[in-house]
């Protein structure tokens, strides 16, 4: 095919995608905040008693609150409304606004009468999140150079099982750190190889990869970890380590800047793998290779080089993804202990667009509701368990449909590379 | 620099794509490598490039052979190459472009973008470019990406140019601009290698000319030999060159197109309120640049476009809204622009093909099974009758050279009971010999009294065919003018501009102009 020319003339059809969302959504609320409104008073924790800075519980009165953000809600509605109708474009801002009132209103309706600790809520979702951040950060390496990572829960699985028995066996933190890193890095030479050299499908080499690592690390802890379990699976964990200063900072303190060096490592990869994508030598050909591998390597670039070595890199980012479930979380390994967190990565990964930055924030946002269904759970909300359950992903679902026909991926990602 | 090819040999397998070609260009010298598609051009340019890598011959630049493992190589001994598909990529900036493969780094390793905007600029101001060194590429028209592939090349101080079939995404008035851009670059001692098929360009631009038919070099020709000797030359034997037809015998209206518009899936314009008459024993072509919403306005008329509005009546009755099925069952031939995507299924054997739009009820199904022999005599028939060329009618369509793909997708159209035809770039990539017998073709079912409709991005292929031209641009029917319009009026209207005598004859109520 030639090149075609044809230009954006202008944008005729209205986009309802927004209204109708905020629509069921204003539904919904008017639903369960009015028609189901619970009496009582919200009590919103937010500071720790060893807290440098005490700020003083917030107590919102249930029926007010959630009555006052349902009306804000309605009008947000009838803004996105009338843009839709006036064919102009929806509004970042105001979508950021109508999911922050229904959060905070249903967050007021689930805990009235209690106490929400809201920074478990958000300590925790940083925990959860940092597995997912290292796993999107090495989704989107991976698929920026041309080939799709749907191992990313195999790296992780490996990384997690590696380094608890690396830990264990020499008693080093981060010698425990390398071996994850070996671990994630030999899941993806498998996926490069058979994916660059042999052609394979590489969604099915993820795939087959995942059940394999799955396989393999379930089979070795029930067999040989568990014979001496004091020996080979109980690594010693990275102690938490607060940060100067920024640590005392209310709210975001606690947050961010009491973690353990795995969290502190998931801040610099991000970045890291930011500047270098986007403001580097090497970044510049991974794009150029997972955009156009041909107009790659007629530039003298070689593509599938550079594609092993991205791939890899990726691996080694998702390893340490992995160590934290064991060195960062639990202190031990357990079979199948990932559950699933690599396939929502793989989704953060298309939430944000192939971007290094926005995929930590879609981590972030699938890490705050799965830790949501939690705390949830823990005091006791009107909510079935059952349905809490179904939130991650329910978020996760909504918000990748939600960018569906939006979104470029990457154009030659997934593609094999041979002069013709 | 001097730039000899001395003995290149290529083979895949059985075929030998370049037989020992000789090939020398001088530095100040536009050298010309003519012949048809197939012919080996590209093949050469690749070894030359250093995308394959040659059986036999060798490569010499000022006297020293090269070894050229990779495009990398190439470009470090002064080799650059502007591609036929351009190998740019589409969401960098210009100077992204420019700078991939020697990016220049600064401090930490940060790409020097400064240096690449201020290369850009410099070698655009050189040339009279005007190029943006911080647009997206994909933001840009045809002409300008081929400008930053031109710039691309020169950035790494490139002394031997490569054009490869430079001209197949211009319009006329960018094909005049590039070929002054090819001077200046030769006034600068630049080695020059333009790779085409195009006859008219190459007596205007060569020094020298060779061409090169199946693989081998079979002649040198000056600039100043007629059209007809290059042809025959470029095809082995004598060609006719214009298409014979005689006068239109006309009859009524048979399609009317009124107020068509059309929305590509992300609710962008690219058919916008088109309006055109086809009548009877007449050809309508649509005359434009590739992608300015010709391939949309054909699949709308076919029910492959799934946003349309405004009306499309065949005889008097509503095509608009129906499905493929029931447009062809209304008899609507139609040749797609990618054969190999749309046209055919590469696996399947010629007899399949054949029946591929007609796999219901008669005449080759009957009872849920296809009736074989029936279908074999059928496809006998038609391969003689339309020159296909193949072992036999069991041969897979994808193993054709693209001429006789083309005519076995012909065969399977005109084989039905048309109303209309509609056939876009008929003769895109097939050879002189295909392209004669395509033409003829088309001119006997506009003979035989059907409308036609030819889409086609080639400006000769368009007035040797058309009895009316309508031009297209950014998704609107500039004008509709008369076959015999001049090359020149066709280009500005292939770039949007109405000509004055149209503008002055044409009224609101009466789209078409004035042209009977």
């Amino acid at each position: 095919m030639t090149t075609v020319t044809s230009q954006p003339v202008r944008l005729v059809g209205r986009s309802w995608k927004t209204p109708i969302a905020c629509g069921l959504f204003t539904v919904l609320a008017t639903v369960l905040f009015i028609g189901q409104g619970r009496p009582g008073e919200t009590t919103f924790q937010l500071s720790r008693d060893a807290d440098l800075v005490q700020l003083p519980p917030l107590v919102a009165p249930v029926g007010a609150t959630t009555l006052g953000l349902t009306v804000v809600l309605l009008l947000l509605t009838a803004h996105a409304v009338w843009l839709a109708v006036t064919r102009r474009r929806p509004q970042i801002w105001s979508s950021l606004a109508f999911a922050v009132a229904f959060l905070v209103a249903f967050l007021t309706w689930a805990a009235a009468g209690q106490t929400l600790p809201v920074l478990g809520l958000l300590v925790g979702t940083v925990g959860i999140s940092v597995p997912l951040v290292f796993g999107a950060l090495g989704g989107v390496i991976s698929e920026r150079v041309g080939v799709i990572n749907v191992a990313i829960e195999g790296q992780l699985l490996g990384g997690a099982f590696v380094s608890a028995v690396v830990a264990s066996l020499t008693g080093n933190l981060y010698a425990g750190l390398l071996g994850a890193v070996v671990a994630g890095v030999f899941v993806s030479l498998v996926l490069a190889v058979f994916s660059i050299r042999y052609w394979v499908d590489q969604v099915i080499v993820g795939v087959v990869l995942i059940v394999f690592v799955t396989g393999l690390t379930s089979f070795l802890s029930s067999t040989v970890l568990t014979k001496d379990a004091a020996a080979l699976n109980s690594p010693p964990r990275f102690p938490a380590i607060d940060v100067p200063v920024l640590s005392q900072i209310p709210i975001i303190g606690p947050t961010f800047f009491r973690q353990t060096v795995i969290v502190y490592a998931a801040y610099v990869a991000v970045v890291v793998v930011y500047m270098c994508l986007f403001h580097t030598k090497w970044g510049l050909r991974v794009r150029a290779a997972g955009e156009h591998p041909q107009a790659a390597d007629t530039v003298g670039i070689k593509v599938n080089a550079m594609r092993l070595w991205a791939v890899s890199i990726a691996g080694a980012v998702v390893g340490i993804g992995g160590a934290y479930f064991t060195l960062g979380a639990v202190g031990s390994f357990q079979q199948n202990m990932t559950a699933g967190m690599g396939y929502i990565a793989l989704a953060a990964v298309i939430f944000g667009r192939w971007h290094p930055i926005r995929a930590t924030l879609a981590a972030l946002l699938f890490g705050f509701a799965t830790n949501l269904q939690y705390v949830l759970g823990a005091i006791g909300s009107p909510v079935p368990s059952e349905f809490m359950l179904m939130l991650p992903y329910l978020v996760t679902i909504v918000a990748v449909a939600g960018l569906a026909g939006q979104v470029r991926k990457p154009a030659a990602s997934g593609l094999p590379y041979a002069r013709r | 620099m001097k730039l000899e090819l001395r003995g290149i040999t290529k083979r895949f397998g059985a075929l030998v794509a370049n037989d020992h070609i000789d090939l020398t260009v001088e530095p100040g010298e536009i050298h010309c490598l003519l012949g048809e598609n197939g012919a080996g051009k590209s093949t050469l340019m690749n070894v030359l490039y250093g995308l394959y890598e040659a059986d036999e011959g060798e490569i010499v630049l000022d006297g020293v052979p090269q070894h050229l493992a990779g495009p990398g190589d190439a470009m470090n001994a002064g080799i650059g190459m502007v591609h036929q598909h351009f190998m740019l990529i589409p969401v960098f900036t210009v100077a992204e472009n420019v700078m991939l493969g020697h990016e220049e780094t600064g401090f930490g390793g940060r790409l020097d973008l400064a240096s690449a905007r201020r290369r850009v600029r410099e070698l655009s101001d050189r040339f009279g470019f005007d190029l943006d060194p911080d647009a997206l590429v994909e933001d840009l028209p045809v002409g300008v990406q081929q400008r930053v592939e031109i710039v691309k090349a020169l950035a790494r101080d490139a002394r031997v140019l490569v054009f490869d079939e430079p001209t197949a995404v211009l319009t006329p008035q960018e094909t005049d601009e590039l070929m002054a851009i090819m001077r200046d670059l030769r006034a600068n001692g630049t080695a020059i290698v333009f790779i085409t098929h195009k006859l008219r360009e190459v007596r205007e631009v060569a020094d020298r000319i060779t061409v090169v038919r199946l693989g081998k070099v079979v002649g040198e020709a000056s600039p100043t030999a007629s059209n007809a000797e290059l042809a025959a030359l470029m095809v082995g034997r004598a060609v006719e060159l214009t298409v014979r037809k005689a006068a239109p015998r006309l009859t009524d209206d048979a399609l009317v197109v009124e107020g068509l518009t059309v929305l590509d899936p992300r609710g962008q314009v690219t058919v916008d309120d088109v309006s055109f008459r086809v009548r009877g024993g007449e050809v309508l072509a649509i005359a434009g640049v590739q992608g300015n919403g010709q391939t949309e306005l054909v699949e709308a008329l076919l029910g492959l476009q799934h946003r349309v509005t405004g009306r499309v009546v065949l005889d008097g009755s509503s095509l608009r809204g129906l499905d493929v099925r029931r447009i062809l069952d209304a008899g609507v031939g139609f040749v797609p622009e990618d054969r190999t995507q749309d046209g055919l299924v590469g696996e399947f054997s010629i007899a399949e093909n054949l029946m591929l739009d007609r796999s219901v009820g008669a005449p080759f199904v009957r009872a849920g099974t296809v009736r074989r022999d029936h279908l074999r005599a059928f496809a006998v028939e038609k391969s003689r009758e339309f020159d296909v060329r193949s072992q036999g009618i069991d041969t897979p369509v994808g193993r054709l050279s693209g001429g006789n793909q083309q005519k076995v997708v012909l065969a399977r159209e005109l084989s039905r009971d048309l109303r209309l035809f509609v056939a876009a770039q008929p003769t895109r990539g097939i050879d002189v010999g295909s392209i004669e017998f395509v033409h003829q073709r088309i001119v006997a079912t506009r003979d035989g009294g059907i409308p036609v409709i030819v889409v086609s991005t080639e400006l000769d292929e368009v007035t040797a065919l058309a009895d009316r031209v309508a031009v297209m641009y950014r998704g609107r029917i500039v004008g509709i003018v008369p076959a015999d319009t001049p090359r020149e009026v066709l280009g500005l209207m292939m770039a949007g501009e109405v000509p004055p005598a149209l503008r002055a004859a044409s009224s609101p109520s009466d789209p078409e102009g004035a042209i009977a």
